[in-house]
């Protein structure tokens, strides 16, 4: 088991320097950054040569890249336009992001898998209908929509909770966001639990457990739900993924500055440590998020072993 | 127990991994002192500044916003009128429209107490000028004589002096400026914030400076989260004739303009200086007379890169008008803007009045909708040059698309021809400027242009005289050329705006950019504040607001 988990650390080393490359490579494929810091004015060239020389950009790109490389190791992400260090924009946007992705898992993971289980072990009956029409809906809704209106739904018209977030964005503010973000994965983590549940209830095992006569919740919650969760669970984690780099439309919406809203800025302003800095770590995420999986495999199901 | 080690693995990993997200995390600092609502504080949206907050390195309006609260500068442009009014400046005196005789006020302090005095000047405008400083707008000050030395052109250059010769210190009240040309609205243009004067506290230590401004405005910043808001609270010490009417204002940034709008219908802000196109049609509904939408120095124009030989030719500039008449500049700031935007009948903006130089109607038919006549000029020119034209625009902020599809509509019913003009979308703002500053663009494309200063000279000197800063068509015209320069060396401000009124007429014969309309600058303000106004440049003017 250690061995596996250093091999996969090892691994990551490659995916993680290709992947910088190539996310380099993009956002020096954006072009010159420099002609839009004047806005509509044309750069005075001796400023714009001053400022070119000041980030490197006359450099050849593999210069510029091992340079960037260099900097990362020495724990510096470069510095974003408005003179900010990008490391500083990291510190307060990541834990932003952070909580918002937290709170988007629990609301799937407590929502999603409970109606999984409910409408899995009812199929056809009206629940399941409901259910299943509801996540249709919800899949087929953009972000933006439900955002939006669950934003002026709750905040303008109930009261019941401000449309934006400070920016301190503690928990109970990031609920409303939270929901938005998670909704679409929740209706997904619903379907695939319900599938893999309406398949274990054949399963002999079950039939098995059921004839020694256990308690009907031992029997869904330690056998069934344990063994239906394998692919919700592949699902969660790339999700982790997903909702912290995908959160761009929502932390628009809600006002949140967290990675998206920094992701969106730095892509904008064609500033590249900002772009490359946040989505380095947003890989490494990624990565970790996947180990963790392939390891809760082994949890869930003791067949599985690594080695 | 193989699965009990299992999770306590699978644990372990997982602790790692937050706590390399925590590394990742840090501290996100920032105090919790919201302070509520009441309490005479206007809460404001606001949009990230994208270059430090320094006087002459602030491009764009979120900067300029905060520069205009904690900065008073030689000037300030009347927020009514846009005079040019003085301010710190006793008086600004010329005998030759070349050398200019500054006297400043006695008594002015910075707010952490240092006098104001013309070396707060000097140095400031040494600073802003030296090239090693790379200060995005380091290009105000090339009128003033030695600018060459301390900032030459030619990108890898070397500076050869540290200090503008130009500026002479007479005594910490006066000054004296001289401009390596003779220019009689020089003093109109110290109003702009790349003019401020900066403290001794700025050029010891820059980077605590930068972390909180310390200017001579009616406010005061008293903190300042970078990307998330701005606190800045009234400066009892102000000495000027304008202190703020509140007790403070709270900049917030939204990314999203519609956020900002939902928070003030729910009462979450007071102000929003932007209201989303999307809610053009509601908003009067919504906030009644608290709605603002007044002119703003701000013009758009479709430019044309005369440098290419689809432009070029003498035959073109009838095309050129033909093309202008063809564009319905009525039916699109109606249909399409709500009438947040005028239609443009000359090249500068309604914002300067009659005195400053704004003619209506300057442009005269070859600025109104005819499609017969439009038809018929483009003909006559030769046509659309391959036979059809593409306007291109970036389409990553503001709604341009729109606009651009309406506008080729409007020139393909005018020939029709349905293939006669399609917009050309480029995917970011950096992307587009650098197209246009390498000449790569062959066809026409979207120019906007914000005044710096509410003068006339600002809307065509630097767009359409030869090898201006800004001049994105490459316009050459020796008879436009020469007016300017007459209107400059002008011995009175109303005899320069008639001699540069004079140089726009050739523009109607050249068109080299198609005047569109006149911005509108727009707001919406909560039922919590009153005397709510935007300046010429579509500030809003914070601190007139009174909170009740």
């Amino acid at each position: 088991m250690g061995r596996y988990v250093i091999r996969r650390l090892l691994q990551m080393i490659p995916v993680f320097i290709g992947s910088t490359f190539l996310i380099f490579f993009m956002v020096y494929a954006l072009g010159d950054p420099v002609a839009a810091l004047f806005g509509d004015r044309a750069p005075d060239p001796a400023t714009a040569a001053q400022i070119r020389n000041e980030l490197h950009l006359n450099d050849p790109l593999w210069k510029q890249y091992l340079l960037y490389m260099k900097n990362i190791f020495s724990g510096d992400f470069g510095t974003a336009f408005n003179g900010q260090s990008v490391t500083s924009l990291m510190g307060s946007a990541f834990p932003v992001t952070i909580r918002l992705t937290i709170v988007a898992i629990i609301f799937e993971i407590i929502i999603g898998i409970t109606l999984g289980v409910i409408t899995g072990m009812r199929r056809g009956k009206p629940v399941d209908t409901g259910v299943l029409l509801l996540t249709l809906i919800v899949i087929s809704v953009p972000t933006f929509v439900t955002g939006y209106v669950l934003q002026y739904l709750f905040g303008v018209q109930l009261k019941w909770t401000a449309p934006s977030v400070s920016p301190e964005a503690p928990f109970n503010e990031l609920i409303l966001p939270g929901l938005v973000l998670a909704l679409v994965s929740l209706a997904y983590v619903t379907r695939l639990t319900r599938t893999s549940i309406a398949e274990n209830t054949r399963a002999d095992y079950l039939r098995t457990a059921v004839a020694k006569g256990l308690p009907r919740r031992r029997i869904i919650i330690r056998h069934l739900l344990r063994n239906s969760l394998i692919p919700v669970v592949t699902f969660i984690g790339t999700d982790v993924g997903f909702l912290m780099g995908g959160a761009i439309v929502t932390e628009r919406i809600f006002n949140i500055h967290g990675v998206g809203f920094q992701l969106y800025q730095g892509i904008l302003r064609n500033n590249a440590p900002t772009v490359v800095g946040f989505v380095t770590i947003l890989v490494l995420v990624f990565l970790l998020a996947n180990l963790l999986v392939d390891l809760l495999y082994a949890v869930l199901d003791p067949r599985i072993r690594y080695a | 127990m193989r699965g009990a080690t299992r999770v306590r693995w699978a644990v372990g990993v997982t602790v790692v991994a937050l706590t390399a997200a925590a590394c990742g995390g840090g501290d996100s600092g920032g105090g919790g002192s919201s302070g509520g609502s009441g309490g005479g504080i206007v809460r404001a949206s606001w949009g990230d500044p994208q270059n430090p907050l320094e006087p002459a390195n602030t491009t764009e309006v979120q900067g300029g916003k905060v520069l205009d609260m904690i900065f008073r500068g030689l000037k300030f442009y009347n927020p009514k009128t846009a005079k040019a009014e003085n301010m710190v400046a006793d008086s600004i005196t010329t005998t030759d429209s070349q050398n200019f005789d500054i006297k400043l006020k006695s008594g002015w302090t910075f707010s952490n107490g240092e006098p104001v005095t013309s070396d707060s000047f000097i140095d400031a405008w040494n600073y802003d000028t030296q090239l090693k400083n790379a200060q995005l707008n380091a290009s105000f000050f090339q009128y003033i004589d030695g600018y060459d030395k301390v900032h030459p052109d030619a990108p890898g250059a070397k500076a050869s002096a540290a200090t503008l010769s130009g500026l002479t210190k007479v005594s910490d009240t006066e000054f004296k400026v001289r401009l390596n040309q003779k220019f009689a609205l020089f003093p109109d243009t110290l109003g702009y914030a790349a003019f401020d004067p900066l403290p001794k506290a700025f050029f010891t230590n820059r980077s605590a400076w930068l972390a909180k401004p310390i200017g001579n405005g009616p406010y005061q910043i008293s903190s300042y989260t970078k990307g998330s808001k701005m606190e800045l609270k009234k400066w009892d010490g102000y000495k000027g004739p304008d202190p703020a009417q509140n007790g403070g204002v709270e900049l917030r940034v939204y990314t999203d303009n519609n956020t900002a709008y939902t928070d003030l219908q729910a009462g979450n802000i007071d102000l929003v200086d932007d209201i989303p196109v999307s809610q053009l049609r509601n908003v009067k509904a919504d906030l009644g007379s608290r709605y603002i939408n007044q002119p703003a120095g701000i013009i758009q124009t479709i430019a044309f890169p005369l440098y290419s030989p689809r432009w070029s030719s003498a035959n073109a500039a009838k095309v050129r008008q033909g093309l202008s008449m063809a564009i319905n500049r009525d039916q699109i700031t109606k249909q399409i803007f709500e009438d947040t935007r005028t239609p443009a009948s000359d090249w500068t903006s309604p914002v300067l009045g009659d005195a400053g130089g704004f003619k209506k109607g300057l442009c005269g038919d070859e600025c109104t909708y005819n499609a017969d006549k439009a038809k018929q000029l483009i003909s006559q020119g030769g046509g659309l040059p391959g036979g059809h034209i593409t306007i291109t625009y970036n389409a990553d902020t503001g709604s341009h698309k729109e606009w651009i599809d309406a506008v080729c509509n409007s020139i393909n019913n005018a020939l029709g021809n349905n293939k006669a003009c399609v917009g050309a979308p480029v995917g970011t703002f950096a992307d587009f400027r650098n197209r246009i500053t390498n000449k790569q663009l062959n066809d026409p494309f979207r120019a906007g242009w914000q005044m710096d200063y509410p003068l006339i000279q600002d809307f065509l000197q630097p767009q359409y005289f030869t090898g201006a800063s800004s001049n994105d068509s490459h316009y050459s015209s020796p008879t436009f050329d020469s007016l300017v320069n007459q209107a400059n060396a002008a011995g009175s401000t109303s005899e320069s705006v008639s001699k540069f009124q004079d140089a726009e007429k050739q523009l109607v014969k050249d068109m080299p950019a198609i005047p569109l309309w006149y911005q509108n600058g727009s707001a919406g303000y909560s039922s919590n504040l009153s005397n709510v106004a935007l300046n010429p440049f579509s500030v809003p003017v914070y601190n007139e607001i009174k909170v009740s």
